[in-house]
């Protein structure tokens, strides 16, 4: 009589299996691939900036102090959409927000951001895309915490949204502000 | 004011399915005549409504009539009649009502045909198929409704999706869910033979020719489906074990296995819980494959837009159908066991194994298709699982299946010769060492084209060994019988598919070039020359259209034209210009144009073009199509034809008179 | 909505003439490695269109990874060196082919283990089946003029 009930006890494993998928694509992008460079030292970039190309931002400078880094595009219309946020809270982070230009032809940049406002301390272009393949970009907007040695401590992908922000954000630069006390 | 009608009929048909089920399986358990007798007018009436309402959406994409979502979603104003003809079941809602729609053409079927049937048996399996229908129904209205208003209607529709407009939209859906809905034939009387407790396996009889017909139909959905993908999507590949293909595929590996099972429980009334089985997991798999389209729970190339309360209904229905079959088998199963016994060596055993590898092999599937999911609920990370997985179990996994094939004609029932064993491997293998060799000869120089000719040849040698035979030994006109005659195409066909499956891995060419008009590229024993790309206009369509010229030792063999068509949304297509050919296909794509700073110096107008060289490929669906016509062959044999209902009961066909089948309690 | 917007994107991946297409002409040594590099990408996962492969996506983010799959083939990396190059950057998501290791032990040896557990099963029903192996003789099925069939 048992060995009968083989077929309905793992069809019942399966419903339950399904049922928490359900759920679980409720709750999450089932776009999100969650990053292995978290823990990880943020490449090395060395990138022009936007508003003077002939210098360039290397990691390096930024030891010392954690930063964001926020890859947007003016052809990306997410990139769009979360830009009200930034401009609202990018002096509320505590931190710098550098801004990550990413395969823009840097006109469009420039017009787009003086268009929509400019909420990042300093603006680095990436025009052939190929230091963001060394961070795992895959869809603009993407932003980056990266704490004062340079390690990436927390990624989000997808437009922030004030709720992101004060849930996930805010707590991950508190925790690096603590560790540096 | 025709669409309200059409959400009327539906709700009709709702109520009709609901008294179908409920009233004949009544009227079985307490053997009340009236009620049982319900069941064919109902059934009647049912599809009456639901073959309404199809039609009047038909109406509504044919007359364009945007006030309804549905065709608002995926029509427009420019789209070919033929394409707003198969629009109809291009996405969720549509499609379900196709789903119900072919349900009911199958229990009508039943209805007709199984009038022979006992008659409590006839009542519940029809009151099965009712219920099935009664959940799709209550899903359509609830969730899913295709007769939604758009208020107010666009002047013009959205769209249907360039890459749905192709033939293939016209012939995939319909001739898969024929399958994949057939399968609920079998459903039903294991179901109905599970509930009235008759287990003699006279019900497996009458169940064959449905299950085989509903295979075949499967069979030929999946063909429709690799051709289509083949020929639209661009890229020379005919299968990506992407979800939704597996959950065709899974049902129709379960339904191979069951088909063979029920050749074992019919003739020697063995594996009589294996077949219950057997027939419970290919519906099962059917409507599993119907849940991971809809609820959005997998990503695919061609999920329907997802809903979790989609997801939901889906899950309940699939959770109480499937549930409720498994445990009235745990608990009726016992009263099962049975059949004439056989040697290691027979036939029985060697069905047997083979069941076994197509059983895991689907297990495989489903394992490999779920396991991102199970990835993401254990929290493991997130893993993906494709091809290179897929492909290289399924190949392991056939390989005894393939081995065993030319044996299980040869061997008889009960207890095989195996001698004759002996005599048939020596010819077999040798006949496919000799093609490997002529393979060798003639260019195949890689392990696994070989492998291909020789596995190949194995199969179609092992398949002819058993038809000489068999012409030798059987006197004339009862050569073949229509049930063998099916055996040996469907063998023939698998034979044939490895070869095409197989050689089309290992010798396609596929080459990424730089043209400019007058250049040739030599691909395969081809040259393609381009000759520029102009203008094309079609119905809903402004395309970029290349000229290729062809040709083969100086020889014109085609043009091709392939084309990048623009649709009225800005939707850009590639469609690709295939020659097509017995021994191979040449296929051209047109990429996009290059600039002046790329290719050689003067090379404007270079545009980048990718060509094929794919030989063997028609042989991997002219082998799914033998293996059709190897199903509906066997269904035809007219000794599955009911006899009266008294005969039918009379006796086990195992020889066993019914009075005296007992319950085997000790071998629960 | 969001997905919805990336789905269109990728759906209209080539919206015009400037945007990259999978159709990439790239200068190979030899049919050899041009084949490897087709096998290759068609084993990984486009990150943007996640439904196609590397070799078939028309993403932009494709096309840059192919030319660094390419120009990493001609300075002699290996298969290995490629892919772990990638998944470091974008996770094991984006191989075909699950990597061997304690998270896909059950992927990778379920499908055996369920053909002991299955070749047990019917070990156990032929030896039940096959008892009266003495009193077996190849008997004819439901034919009465002693056909098989």
């Amino acid at each position: 009589m048992n060995a009968r009930l083989i077929p309905f006890a793992v069809f019942a494993l399966l419903v339950v299996l399904f049922g928490v998928g359900i759920v679980w694509n409720e709750h999450h992008d089932a776009r999100y691939v969650p990053s292995p460079l978290i823990g990880k030292a943020a490449p090395a970039f060395d990138l022009p900036r936007l508003e003077t190309p002939s210098q360039h931002l290397r990691k390096a400078d930024l030891l010392g102090k954690p930063y964001l880094i926020n890859v947007f595009a003016s052809w990306c219309f997410a990139c769009g959409d979360e830009h009200p946020v930034l401009m609202a809270y990018a002096h509320r982070f505590g931190v710098p927000l550098i801004g990550y230009d990413y395969k823009d032809a840097p006109g469009d940049a420039t017009a787009w951001l003086s268009q929509h406002g400019n909420p990042y301390a300093m603006v680095i272009t990436d025009k052939q895309g190929q230091t963001a393949i060394d961070f795992g970009v895959y869809g603009a907007p993407e932003t980056f915490l990266v704490d004062r040695q340079g390690v990436i401590r927390y990624k989000h992908i997808g437009p922030l949204t004030p709720e992101v922000i004060a849930r996930e954000l805010q707590p991950a630069i508190a925790k690096l502000n603590e560790v540096s006390r | 004011m025709i669409p309200e009608l059409g959400q009327l009929a539906l709700i009709l048909a709702l109520l009709l399915s609901a008294l179908q089920c409920a009233l004949p399986i009544f009227g079985a358990w307490r053997n009340a005549k009236p009620l049982m007798a319900t069941a064919r007018s109902l059934v009647v009436g049912q599809f009456v409504f639901v073959a309404l309402a199809f039609g009047i959406l038909t109406y509504a994409f044919m007359v364009q009539d945007f006030s309804v979502a549905y065709v608002a979603q995926n029509s427009n104003l420019e789209l070919p009649w033929w394409y707003r003809f198969s629009a109809v079941w291009g996405a969720h809602e549509g499609s379900l009502l196709l789903w119900v729609l072919i349900l009911d053409v199958w229990t009508l079927a039943v209805a007709a045909f199984g009038g022979k049937l006992p008659e409590k048996f006839y009542a519940r399996v029809l009151g099965v198929l009712g219920f099935i229908a009664f959940g799709f129904l209550l899903f359509s209205l609830a969730t899913s409704n295709p007769f939604t208003r758009l208020i107010p209607a666009p002047m013009d529709g959205v769209d249907l999706n360039p890459v749905l407009q192709d033939p293939g939209l016209i012939m995939h859906p319909p001739v898969l869910y024929m399958g994949y809905v057939g399968f609920s034939v079998a459903f039903a009387f294991a179901i109905a033979a599970l509930l009235g407790g008759e287990l003699q396996s006279s019900w497996v009889r009458w169940s064959r020719p449905w299950t085989n017909v509903a295979w075949g139909f499967l069979s030929a959905g999946i063909v429709a489906g690799s051709w289509w993908a083949y020929s639209e999507l661009g890229w020379g590949g005919w299968w990506f074990w992407d979800p939704v293909e597996n959950a065709s595929f899974m049902p129709w590996l379960v339904g191979t296995a069951l088909i063979h099972a029920q050749a074992v429980t019919d003739k020697r009334g063995g594996l009589r819980a294996w077949t219950l089985l057997l027939a419970i997991f290919a519906f099962s798999l059917s409507l599993l494959g119907t849940f991971l389209v809809r609820s959005g729970v997998l990503t695919s190339v061609h999920s329907f837009a997802a809903d979790p309360k989609r997801g939901v209904f889906i899950l309940g229905f699939l959770a109480v159908v499937v549930g409720g079959s498994l445990l009235l088998y745990a608990g009726r199963a016992r009263y099962v066991a049975g059949g004439k016994p056989f040697a290691l060596a027979s036939r029985e055993t060697l069905i047997l194994i083979g069941n076994l590898m197509l059983s895991v092999s689907a297990a495989t599937v489903l394992l490999g298709t779920l396991y991102p999911l199970l990835g993401e609920a254990l929290n493991i990370g997130r893993i993906s699982v494709g091809p290179p997985y897929f492909g290289f179990l399924f190949m392991l996994l056939m390989t005894p299946l393939v081995l065993a094939m030319p044996f299980a004609p040869l061997s008889r029932w009960g207890k095989a010769d195996v001698v004759i064993w002996r005599r048939a491997l020596q010819r077999i293998v040798m006949l496919a060492l000799i093609a490997g060799i002529i393979a060798f000869a003639l260019g195949v120089h890689r392990w696994m084209g070989l492998l291909g000719v020789t596995a190949s040849t194995y199969v179609i040698a092992g398949t002819a060994f058993y038809a000489i035979k068999r012409w030798k030994e059987a006197p004339r006109g009862r050569r073949y019988p229509l049930e063998m005659l099916g055996m040996l195409f469907g063998h023939f066909g698998v034979g044939v598919f490895i070869a095409g499956a197989i050689l089309t891995r290992t010798l396609s060419i596929e080459q990424d070039v730089a043209l400019s008009p007058g250049q040739v590229v030599h691909v395969g024993n081809y040259d393609f020359r381009f000759d520029g790309v102009g203008e094309r206009h079609g119905p809903n369509w402004l395309a970029q259209q290349g000229t290729v010229e062809v040709s083969k030792n100086g020889t014109l063999v085609t043009v091709l034209h392939p084309q990048k068509r623009t649709y009225p949304r800005g939707q850009v297509q590639t469609e690709a210009s295939i020659h097509p050919g017995v021994f191979g296909d040449l296929y051209v794509s047109l990429g996009d144009p290059l600039g002046p700073s790329t290719g050689a110096a003067g090379s404007s107008g270079a545009w980048a073009v990718r060509v094929y060289d794919k030989p063997f490929v028609r042989w991997i669906w002219a082998g799914g199509l033998l293996m059709m016509l190897g199903g509906f062959c066997a269904a035809a044999d007219k000794r599955f034809r009911l006899r009266r209902s008294e005969e039918a009961q009379a006796h086990d066909p195992a020889g066993i008179p019914v009075s005296v089948i007992q319950p085997v309690q000790q071998q629960a | 909505m969001k997905r919805a917007l990336l789905v269109l994107v990728c759906a209209l991946a080539v919206l015009a003439s400037f945007t990259a297409f999978a159709i990439d002409p790239l200068p190979f040594k030899d049919a050899a490695q041009r084949e490897r590099f087709q096998h290759l990408t068609s084993q990984l996962r486009c990150m943007v269109c996640q439904n196609e492969s590397l070799d078939a996506s028309n993403a932009d983010l494709a096309k840059d990874l192919r030319h660094q799959i390419f120009d990493m083939m001609q300075s002699g990396k290996s298969d290995a060196q490629i892919k772990q190059y990638l998944v470091a950057r974008y996770s094991d998501f984006v191989l075909y082919d699950p990597p061997l290791k304690p998270a896909t032990l059950l992927l990778w040896f379920g499908p055996a283990a369920l053909v002991l557990a299955g070749g047990i099963v019917v070990i156990v029903l032929l030896r039940r089946r096959t008892k009266p192996t003495a009193q077996i003789t190849a008997t004819a099925a439901a034919d009465a003029t002693g056909d098989d069939w």
